[in-house]
């Protein structure tokens, strides 16, 4: 069961750590700021990609058939997959058709859902992560903490450490620019000899039947151009009408993860290239059940913003969400769908609703998470919290008996040691003092004056 | 104007200086004010938690003690926030909607309804005030703009609070949530704290004499932060400021 509470205890015990991922993710908030405010029409622009999405989704079977119908006729292969399961055995029988034992693959967070990395792995296959983040993740053996900076959660010191492990650069190399020309020198030989590269999409094209890769790397595009087969893997809700609607998302997208203009290279792919295979695995994965109640949060395109501007995701690193997606949008995606296990996330949020306001595509995220506090609330683990909100609910649903609570608390604070009252506070003594009962409640003023 | 003063259930019991003082300032810029008996909570931890059966009694209570008012005027942009967004899900009887659209954070109603250029404070209040705007009045009732939004700059509690003589009112570097957040201030003590303590910080980097906001629950939060760590630093309710209740010579550090 995910405990995000203690995770996120656990992390701010480093205190310099915490301190520098919050500034990091902030300074990325800021520069988003700052890209956003350039365009006069961003609120308008926020709009528009919000009805586009929720328009793709309400008709997403037609445009689904459409982008498979156009993509097979520009010779693109085009295979459907029910969940995970069928997704890996998908992409592991296109590899092995192809006799590719190497493999090249650029970040997609839907691959990471489906745990193909492992699976692949597990089966004889040589992954190899070309994003420079996923790559300092792959060779530590740790886990993504963010979806646009997988390895936020590490100092460069910490990632000099483990080039220096598994590549032998120099013991005590920090410099940033020497480590990604490390990583880059050694990434080029994989990339050459690759059998196979795997992406993921950003955005499919209904019209035009090709798919839409944004990378900062150029990753994506070194991958496909040298391996003879292109596999593609996709979420059912990555589909958008055309390549008319595509500006409104290449320009959202961009400025709200990282403030750039636009992700360095936008790489269309509309058929495989000559003698070679381009494979699109379309998966759904529970996301038909989303479109009936929380269709919102298919909107997502997967910027990251809603991390970087939440203040209980700055303080508490995204390993304290135990998912694949953490922040906001994640635990509204997870604690959702498994209320028993990830219960703890929906109530990682104050509710403070930046997230809905950064949000590129107006996911109304903090109202989801409300939302799935519901079902969270019935789960066993949080039958206590339940308990003591049900004699709260009966104590102010009469004044009569809420004038006895107080009655009784400021008795308590007048005869008290000042230890059993710290202890009666529990978690809430643990930081704060607690507020003293005034001598005379409003109330009780107001009866006098009115006699 | 008719106005039916609400007074949150903590604020009633730890801060009625606070209400007190809410109900100073209306009746000193010519409502008529009337606090009605019987009034508890407006269902916020309800709301918030997913229980939403006591939700609902609490509004249905809130509804027919507020019906009939011309205004119902709180000091707490959170209660008003849950009364004006969650009770138009309970129920879309006309009742409900009524109370939705005349229910008033205090600075809002005098910014909103009594107007900037008919705002009179007596007292002057001669010290740098760290504002410290909660979420809901920021992103659930646009008291303020959000430092998210791409629009034009504004403050509601800004502007109502440097109608006071001499005040010098601060905004922090970052519009952040202080980490209260009802009960995640229970469920999560750890970034909870971490979150306030960094406002706190916010706050006095720009050397303040106290800190400020329209939520006395948020600045419960920090301030009980505050005395348990010996940070020197003061907090009080705007409304408290606006009437002048708070002696400014007891404020300076």
């Amino acid at each position: 069961m995910i405990d995000h509470a203690g995770a996120a205890a656990e992390f701010l015990g480093d205190r310099t750590r915490a301190k520098r991922h919050d500034e990091a993710l902030w300074f990325v908030r800021q520069k988003r700021d700052a890209a956003a405010g350039s365009l006069p029409e961003w609120e308008a622009l926020r709009s528009h990609a919000q009805r586009i999405k929720e328009h793709t989704l309400a008709h997403l079977g037609y445009y689904l058939e459409r982008f498979e119908t156009n993509a097979r006729a520009n010779g693109i292969e085009v295979y459907w997959a029910r969940d995970a399961a069928e997704c890996n055995a998908i992409v592991e029988r296109l590899l092995a058709e192809e006799g590719a034992r190497s493999i090249v693959k650029s970040k997609s967070m839907l691959t990471e859902e489906c745990g193909l990395n492992p699976y692949l792995e597990a089966r004889g296959y040589e992954v190899t992560d070309t994003d420079l983040g996923e790559r300092i993740i792959q060779l530590a053996g740790d886990r993504p903490s963010h979806i646009v900076l997988p390895a936020i959660h590490l100092s460069k010191e910490e990632v000099g450490t483990v080039f220096h492990e598994t590549m032998g650069t120099p013991e005590g190399l920090s410099d940033p620019e020497a480590l990604t020309r490390a990583a880059r020198r050694d990434l080029r030989g994989r990339f050459l000899c690759a059998d196979a590269a795997i992406t993921g999409v950003n955005f499919a094209l209904a019209e035009e039947g090709g798919i839409v890769v944004c990378t900062n790397e150029g990753n994506a595009d070194l991958g496909c151009a040298i391996a003879p087969l292109h596999i593609a893997c996709m979420g059912i809700e990555k589909v958008i009408p055309s390549a008319r609607e595509l500006g409104v998302f290449t320009r959202l997208l961009a400025r709200s993860a990282t403030g750039q203009a636009i992700t360095a290279y936008t790489s269309h792919f509309h058929a495989p290239r000559p003698g070679g295979r381009l494979a699109v695995v379309i998966v759904d994965n529970g996301r038909s059940e989303r479109l009936r109640n929380e269709s919102e949060l298919l909107r997502c395109i997967r910027c990251g913003a809603c991390m970087n501007t939440c203040p209980v995701y700055r303080r508490s690193g995204g390993h304290s969400y135990g998912s694949v997606t953490p922040g906001p949008v994640g635990s509204a995606l997870r604690a959702s769908a498994d209320p028993a296990d990830a219960g703890s996330l929906a109530f990682a949020c104050t509710l403070c609703g930046s997230c809905d306001a950064v949000c590129p595509v107006r996911i109304p995220l903090h109202e989801r998470l409300r939302i799935a506090r519901e079902a969270a609330l019935a789960a066993p683990t949080y039958a206590p919290k339940r308990r003591i909100l049900k004699l709260a609910a009966w104590v102010v649903r009469d004044p009569r008996r809420l004038e006895w609570t107080a009655w009784l608390w400021r008795l308590a604070d007048r005869i008290l040691p000042g230890w059993i009252l710290e202890r009666l506070g529990g978690p809430w003594s643990r930081e704060r003092t607690f507020p003293r009962p005034a001598p005379r409640r409003f109330s009780e003023m107001m009866e006098e004056r009115n006699g | 104007m008719r106005v039916a003063l609400f007074v949150p259930c903590y604020v009633d019991q730890f801060y009625p200086e606070a209400a007190m003082a809410t109900l100073e300032v209306l009746q000193a810029h010519g409502c008529t004010v009337e606090y009605p008996r019987g009034q508890t909570c407006c269902g916020q931890p309800f709301f918030n938690n997913g229980l939403l059966d006591e939700a609902y009694e609490l509004a249905e209570r809130f509804v027919a003690l507020f019906e009939g008012y011309d205004a119902i005027v709180a000091p707490s942009s959170s209660c008003v926030a849950t009364v004006r967004h969650r009770y138009g899900t309970l129920s879309d009887a006309e009742r409900f909607a009524h109370i939705c659209s005349h229910t008033y954070e205090l600075c809002e109603f005098l910014h909103d309804v009594i107007g900037p250029e008919r705002l009179r404070f007596e007292r002057p209040f001669p010290l740098r005030v760290g504002l410290h705007n909660s979420c809901h009045a920021i992103r659930e009732l646009h008291e303020a703009r959000s430092s998210e939004e791409m629009t034009d700059p504004f403050d509601k509690i800004a502007a109502v609070l440097a109608k006071v003589p001499d005040i010098e009112v601060v905004p922090p570097g970052r519009d952040e949530c202080c980490g209260f957040g009802g009960s995640f201030s229970v469920m999560e003590p750890e970034v909870s704290a971490a979150m306030g303590l960094d406002r706190i910080a916010d706050h006095r980097s720009n050397g303040v004499d106290l800190i400020a906001g329209a939520d006395r629950s948020c600045l419960m939060h920090m301030e009980g932060l505050a005395r348990k760590r010996g940070i020197p630093i003061g907090f009080a309710h705007v409304a408290e400021i606006l009437a002048g209740r708070i002696d400014p010579k007891e404020c300076k550090k």
